[in-house]
Order: C-alpha cells, then structure tokens, then sequence
C-alpha cells in the first residue's frame, strides 16, 4: 500500500513547525543539564545575590526588590545560550541533512529551537518570580503592569534566542557555540541589573547606560516595583524590537547560506 | 530511468571534486557508487539528494529536476547518511513518528507507520528506550528504518555498512535485499568491493572525481581479463620457454607466468600437454579468477594521474 502525501502549503508548513517545536521541547525536557539550568541556576543566583552580595550593595530600596527584575534577565541568557548548543548539535551531526532531504522548510529546525527556549525561559522565569516571592519580593504591580512586563521579557527573550540560534548555525561545533553565546551572559553583568550604574567608572557607567539590557530591566523593574521609568520604556521596546528583526534576519539568512550548497 | 545525472561537475574553492559524472539508474535496481576515500562518492549522493546545488550539469529524479523541483525529489526519496541520524533523547519511536509527520502521514497514519517499521527491523523491544541505549547495529537499523516511512521509490544510503562488524553487516545487507524485492531503487556508495558484489546489479567506479569504469559486476571483471592460469616454474629460463611457447607476456613475479584461460578443464589439459612435449617442468599451477580487487586496482593506479587537477 503506497500512502500519497502532499508537500508544500501553509498548512504543512505550520504542522512541519509544530512538529519540530514538540521534538525540541521534549529534548529540553530530557536533557539534564538543561533542566537542571532552568530550575537550579535561577534559585542560586537569587540566593547569592539575595543573601550573599545583596547585604552589602546600597541601592536605596530593598536589595530584592532592585535585584530580581537583573535575575530574570540573567536567567534568560543562560536559557538563550543553550538554544545556540542544541543548534550547533543539529548543524554538526547527520539530523541537519536527514531534515534537509525531507519535503518540509528545514528553517523549522529553527523555530523548534526557539520556541523550546522561550518554554525553557519561562519555566525558569516562573521558578525566579516565585523564589523571590518566598524571599520577600513584594511587587506592588498590576495586572497590566505583569501583562507589559511580560511582553517586553518575551520579545527579549525571542530577539536572544534567535540570536543564540544564528550563532548555532555557525558554530563549528557544540562546544564552539557555548563559547560564542558567552558574550550574552556576560552583558547582564555590566548594567543595572546588580548595582546602580553611577557608582561605575565613566567609561564603564556610558557602556551600562547604552547597551540594551539596562533600559529593559529598568523597564521591568518600574513595570514590578513601581520605580519610574519614564521613556526608557520605548527605548526598551525599540532595542527589544530592532534586536529581534536583526538577529531574525542573521540566524535564517546564515541558515540558508549554510544549507544551500 | 530513475535517476538520470548529466555531466555533473561540483569544485569547493578551487578543489574539483566532480568532473563530470554521468549516472543511469533503472528503476528497481541496486546501484552502487565505488570508490576510494576522496573520489566524490558522498558529493555525488548529496547532489542526488538535493542537499548540494551542481556547478555544472543536471540530476532528474523520477522526472523531477533535482534543482528546480527540490520539494517534489524529497517527496520521492530518502537518505541515509554517514552519519546516524537519530535523536538520542527520543525514543524509537518517537523518531519514527518525527518523520513521519514532517513526511505529512497525518498522526494515526503515522503511528502506523512506525509500529510496521519496529516490527520489520526487530526493534519493538526497544521501542520506548531512548536512542541513547541503542547498541551500534540497533541504531543502525533505526536509522534505515528512518528512511522507510516515507515509502521511498529511491533510497540512498552513503556507506551503509562502514564501522559496522560483520554480523550487523549481514543484517543490514539482508534488509538491503529485502527491499529491493519489494521494488525499490537503491543507490548506494560503499568503498568495499565484496558489499557492491554482493548487492549491486550495476556499478559505477569514480575516482578522482570521475566515472573509471561501470557496467554489472560481471562486465567489470571481464573488462581486466577472464580466468587466468598461473603456471610456477623452479628457474627463469623455464619461465622464458614457456613464455615464447604459449605467446604470453610475462609478469612482475619472474618464476610466474599467466595464461589466458576459459577455465575448463580440457583447456589446463592441452597447456600441461604443451609443456611436457616441449619438456618443460612446471612447478605448480593455479587458476585465477579475477575479482572486483582486480579490477578496482587497474582502474584506480592506471586512471590517477589523468584526473587530477
């Protein structure tokens, strides 16, 4: 018997994604190390900072309340990093061509990855929100105010994982990939996510005003705590929103120069 | 013809690796592409498959343009990699199922499917084992069995068999046979002589980025000679006697000399008949019959120099 499928469309399109994005989400959720980042690394981070710095570091208002919008921006990279892994993994191993030499778009591979990070991420964030809140994180926000703050971590979150998964495509290994996406962990550290940046050096205090990260959880951090926030709202949404189209743009145009011979 | 590749020509950078290969492959057939390490077999299969654009030349998979009509060739066929191509955290099944949904089955059809194929290959044991705990030979069948959901009219497999041990290796083969009773075209690249002689009807020996020789097995011996009788002598100058009685060439042992035979028994008669009239001792005789090695080696030392570029 001789089943007769059809290829191309839409329809197959967004089944060929579903497909791929319930294949990534189960390998995140068999994958240990993964699961362990997700849930472990966020409760350790807020304790460290909590318990360990957060006494020492003058902020003005409760450490935990400063702390735990830098925390869920932190996670999130780490959450991101993993995306540019179990690309590079597909990219380097023989699944890229078994995918590739099926009727389907291959980007889909791409769109599993990511959709499985932003499940990853907000498993993770969930896990931040709530230690904070055994912690003593009182956000004074309302239902608007979570529903904003959400939307800008998620286009946050989206523009990293794209990211994440360009530099998985061109990676020359797994390890080669999990070297590249250091750079996204190691962005958190020099904003406002730990310490108010005018104690900084000048040079280092104009870096932390100016790269992304310091606007977004400034954003988060006025939406949750009531800070204010003023325009750094907008400029969150546009580096969030311009981040998004460029790394979207450089992780399928790299994956179409890499899987078009 | 299923698959018909026109002049095919691919370079990376400056280093030609395809310098014009033509391939005919009839439908329900085994194909297999020979050759040493380097000679282009697996850019060849991934320009078949789809995977690699030809700088020159044309592939047409069941009518379809390999290029132009990418979508409908993948429709068609399957490839199994070098490479295993499975993921280690799913199980079997699991895998099975993966492909058989981005291959637009529907899910019951698909499920379907994959219980068929884990029956077929001996896997329903481990079938809701992760692929991690599969042993080399399992994983291997997983692996074909990955590019059977679809029902494929053309199959190709680049190296089946390598790093396999020979137990696994006749496994393999047996599946290999058994779907090409079921009416699949099968190409495949392999760099042992005994895996094309015992699976191929036709094949194509490249080396250096060309086509050296092809035609069936049978041809490609016949093409380096016929049986030959090797006939050892105690001293050289037997060897030059008999050499001038029977108008051979002599060869690069200097106490050998081979004969050109049609391997009956009256032939070996009537040369050692010859020998005794013309009082010549002859030491030892056996007969030679040439195997694909014979033939792989002439074509590969004598065609090197003329193909590299």
């Amino acid at each position: 018997m001789t089943t007769t499928a059809v290829h191309g469309g839409a329809r197959n399109a967004v089944s060929d994604s579903l497909t791929m994005i319930g294949r990534s989400i189960r390998l995140s959720r068999r994958n240990v190390d993964t699961l362990v980042m997700s849930i472990v690394l966020p409760l350790l981070m807020m304790s460290l900072f909590v318990y360990v710095f957060g006494g020492a570091i003058n902020t003005g208002t409760q450490y935990i309340n400063y702390v735990v919008p830098g925390i869920i921006l932190l996670c999130t990279g780490y959450g991101a990093a993993s995306t540019a892994m179990s690309v590079a993994d597909d990219m380097t191993s023989g699944m890229i061509d078994r995918l590739r030499s099926l009727p389907i778009r291959s980007s889909a591979v791409l769109t599993g990855h990511v959709v499985a990070s932003i499940a990853r991420n907000l498993l993770s964030t969930t896990v931040v929100i709530g230690a904070a809140i055994a912690m003593g994180f009182r956000p004074d926000a309302t239902v608007t105010d979570w529903v904003l703050a959400a939307v800008l971590l998620l286009i946050y979150v989206l523009a990293l994982s794209w990211l994440a998964a360009g530099l998985g495509v061109i990676a020359k290994s797994v390890e080669s990939a999990s070297t590249l996406s250091f750079l996204m962990l190691f962005l958190p550290y020099l904003s406002s996510a730990f310490v108010p940046t005018n104690t900084m050096p000048s040079f280092l205090h104009a870096v932390s005003e100016n790269q992304p990260i310091t606007p977004v959880i400034e954003t988060v951090r006025g939406l949750l705590t009531g800070t204010p926030t003023g325009n750094t709202g907008w400029i969150a949404l546009a580096w969030c929103v311009g981040l998004l189209t460029c790394s979207f743009t450089f992780a399928t145009w790299l994956f179409r120069r890499r899987t078009h011979g | 013809m299923i698959v018909e590749a026109t002049g095919l020509h691919k370079a990376f950078g400056s280093t030609k690796v395809l310098d014009g290969v033509d391939l005919r492959v009839a439908e329900g057939t085994v194909f297999a592409l020979l050759g040493p390490n380097g000679a282009g077999k697996t850019t060849t299969i991934r320009i078949l498959t789809t995977l690699l654009r030809p700088n020159l030349g044309s592939v047409r998979i069941a009518g379809y343009d390999v290029v132009r009509e990418a979508t409908k060739v993948r429709g068609v066929i399957s490839l199994t990699g070098q490479s295993v191509a499975l993921d280690d955290q799913q199980t079997g099944r699991e895998n099975l199922v993966m492909i058989g949904r981005l291959m637009h089955l529907g899910r019951p059809a698909a499920r379907r499917r994959a219980t068929d194929l884990l029956e077929r290959f001996d896997l329903v044991d481990a079938m809701n084992r992760r692929v991690k705990t599969y042993s080399g030979g399992m994983r291997r069948r997983l692996d074909l069995a990955m590019s059977l959901v679809s029902q494929p009219r053309v199959i190709f497999l680049d190296e089946p068999t390598t790093g396999l041990d020979p137990s696994s290796r006749t496994t393999m083969w047996d599946a290999i046979k058994d779907l090409v009773s079921s009416g699949t075209t099968i190409v495949l690249t392999t760099q042992y002589l005994e895996e094309a002689d015992r699976l191929a009807d036709r094949i194509v020996l490249i080396n250096g980025g060309r086509v050296a020789a092809s035609g069936t097995t049978d041809a490609l011996k016949s093409q380096v000679g016929g049986d030959r009788l090797d006939l050892r002598f105690a001293v050289e100058a037997d060897v030059a006697r008999a050499a001038a009685l029977f108008d051979a060439p002599r060869g690069t042992d200097p106490l050998v000399l081979g004969i050109p035979s049609d391997g009956s028994a009256k032939h070996l008669h009537r040369v050692l008949d010859d020998l005794r009239t013309a009082g010549v001792p002859v030491v030892k005789v056996s007969s030679h019959r040439p195997t694909l090695d014979d033939v792989f080696l002439s074509l590969t030392t004598t065609d090197r120099t003329s193909v590299q570029v």
